[in-house]
């Protein structure tokens, strides 16, 4: 609850510092702070100092696995901060709204990490969504920039009126009429027409947001258009907390149906690894490459909607920091490259060798090397696919598509280290290097002892 | 009369808003259509709002009254998204003195 009030009310700081400071590196700093104190404040939540008391008639629900993903959702925005929090100011000249808008997304992040009624769910994910759009458009004179934020616009309000029509569904086959998701899950003893549409139309939209195959096809072209800084943010700390919201939604309204709808879920992680992978393989410019990445990785974190156990629940904790944190990393080194394409990376190694280094460490963790977190992320994510005993073409078929996945991001490496050329570098900060250094440290670190996060989720905070 | 009637109507009400979506390319049009989509959304949520109401007034004289509630949320965000889509729109007008959608293709390549 106090990251939902505290995200907000930094919001209208952030707008209110445009308003009455010009200096940039006011802004900047006044945005770290609150992030900063976002963080603490959202601990405090974990540690059960609750700032203010309402009485929320049990619309929104804390437990420990959606405050420890907003933790390493703020921790994941901090770093980010740090890295391109200047980047982010000559996107274009309304820096400090640019700012507000990211803390009002994060507070929908809170929101979609705890809500209890599908009321909650819709208004986070349109929280979430509606300061994206603009931040998607933030470059208005870039005719790329407007065309993805239009394209994003019209997807997402489509996406939201599938979302609606399922909700209502819901709402139809319930006893009571209510949106709680103990009512609906309870809903499911009469299995009406009305509740298997409305079940298979929320999976259609939470697809659609988790940009999940075959309903990915805005999100190359919204992920390429966008300025460069937000897609960061999109493609990690959001795509991460819709993940939670789609996997809590399910979890506890549908858990108990699993049997009747495992199966189309089974079929989109296998059409999504399959489409990301084959077509990011093609890409020539490094920013579609990652658009279609993370669509790929979209396809493992899947599969912990398939299963809906306790590995996968570690799993997907684990998945998120480690996914958000390598992507936020290599987004961070692409922003300060003038060219995008695989060439612009040419010998980088020999003139920037410290960059050069922690991208391949961000790499590997995406293909999933052992010794960084994502090997094992994609561990969990198989192993309680494996638990089920069911789906084992499934996770061969997984297993190779992260042997394709090795191509297209050792590609960079390559050009990294074994070509020669004379790759054009904006100026870097020795604090930016040393933010990155730190974050392939949290890489490893993670890579080694995965345990040391998950048991987060068991000790009993609250 | 019976819940059929309203379900029907609102399903037809919105396969004609995602059809529109589908098949139109003009910005605007498409805009409408989602708002199309969001009403018929609307309806269907009082009628059945009105079905809980009278399955469940002896026991509960504020049955069914969430859905009615919902539909005062799905038009603030409607508001909300018009006010922001409206932005881009006018934002893509300026640069290129088009809406129409068949423009939106300088990303495919």
């Amino acid at each position: 609850m106090n990251a939902i009030i505290f995200s907000a009310v930094w919001g209208i700081v952030m707008m209110f510092s445009g308003v009455l400071s010009n200096n940039k590196k006011t802004i900047q700093a006044t945005a770290i702070v609150g992030l900063i104190l976002l963080f603490i404040v959202n601990l405090l939540d974990l540690g059960g100092n609750h700032f203010i008391n309402i009485d929320l008639h049990n619309m929104l629900y804390f437990e420990t696995f959606g405050l420890l993903f907003n933790a390493i959702a703020f921790g994941a925005s901090l770093l980010y901060f740090l890295l391109s929090s200047s980047d982010i100011l000559k996107v274009g000249v309304n820096g400090a709204e640019y700012f507000a808008l990211i803390f009002f997304v994060l507070c929908g992040v809170s929101i979609v990490t705890s809500f209890n009624t599908l009321l909650m769910l819709f208004l986070g994910i349109e929280i979430i969504s509606i300061p994206l759009y603009i931040l998607t458009g933030a470059d208005k004179r870039d005719l790329k920039s407007n065309e993805a934020s239009l394209k994003y616009f019209l997807m997402g309000a489509f996406s939201t009126g599938l979302m609606l029509l399922g909700i209502t569904f819901l709402y139809g086959a319930t006893a009571n009429g209510s949106f709680f998701l103990d009512d609906i899950a309870a809903a499911k003893t009469s299995l009406s027409p009305l509740y298997i549409i409305g079940l298979l139309l929320l999976l259609v939209s939470m697809s659609f947001k988790v940009s999940a195959a075959p309903f990915h096809f805005w999100t190359p072209d919204v992920y390429d258009g966008a300025p460069t800084v937000f897609t960061s943010f999109m493609a990690t700390i959001v795509k991460a907390a819709v993940f939670i919201a789609f996997i809590r939604l399910f979890g506890d309204a549908f858990g108990d149906t699993i049997q009747r709808w495992q199966i189309f879920v089974a079929i989109i992680i296998a059409a999504t690894l399959f489409i990301g992978n084959i077509t990011a393989v093609f890409q020539q410019s490094v920013k579609r490459m990652l658009a279609y990445s993370s669509i790929a990785q979209a396809g493992f974190m899947l599969f912990a909607l398939l299963t809906l156990n306790t590995f996968a629940k570690e799993g997907i904790i684990l998945y998120t920091a480690a996914y958000s944190i390598a992507t936020i990393g290599i987004f961070a080194v692409l922003i300060k490259m003038k060219d995008y394409s695989f060439e612009g990376f040419n010998g980088l190694a020999k003139h920037h060798p410290t960059i050069a280094a922690v991208t391949t460490i961000f790499l590997l963790s995406l293909a999933g090397i052992p010794l960084t977190a994502g090997f094992f992320a994609k561990y969990y994510m198989l192993a309680a696919a494996l638990q089920t005993g069911k789906f084992l073409w499934l996770v061969i078929f997984a297993v190779l598509c992260a042997a394709i996945s090795v191509y297209y991001y050792f590609r960079i490496i390559q050009a990294m280290y074994f070509k020669e050329g004379e790759p054009q570098v904006l100026e870097t900060t020795l604090s930016f290097r040393v933010v990155l250094i730190v974050l392939s440290i949290i890489i490893i670190l993670l890579g080694i002892f995965p345990q040391w996060l998950i048991n987060q989720i068991y000790y009993l905070y609250l | 009369m019976p819940i059929n009637y309203y379900i029907f109507l609102a399903v037809a009400l919105f396969c004609i808003g995602v059809a529109g979506v589908l098949t139109r390319r003009n910005a605007i049009i498409i805009f409408m259509c989602v708002e199309l989509m969001l009403n018929a959304v609307n309806l269907l949520l009082v009628a059945f709002s009105k079905m809980h109401h009278l399955a469940l007034a002896k026991v509960d004289p504020n049955a069914g009254i969430n859905g009615q509630i919902f539909v005062f949320f799905i038009m603030v965000v409607a508001a909300a998204e018009v006010s922001v889509g409206l932005a881009i729109i006018v934002m893509m007008y300026r640069n290129t003195h088009s809406i129409d959608v068949n423009f939106l293709n300088r990303l495919k390549h």
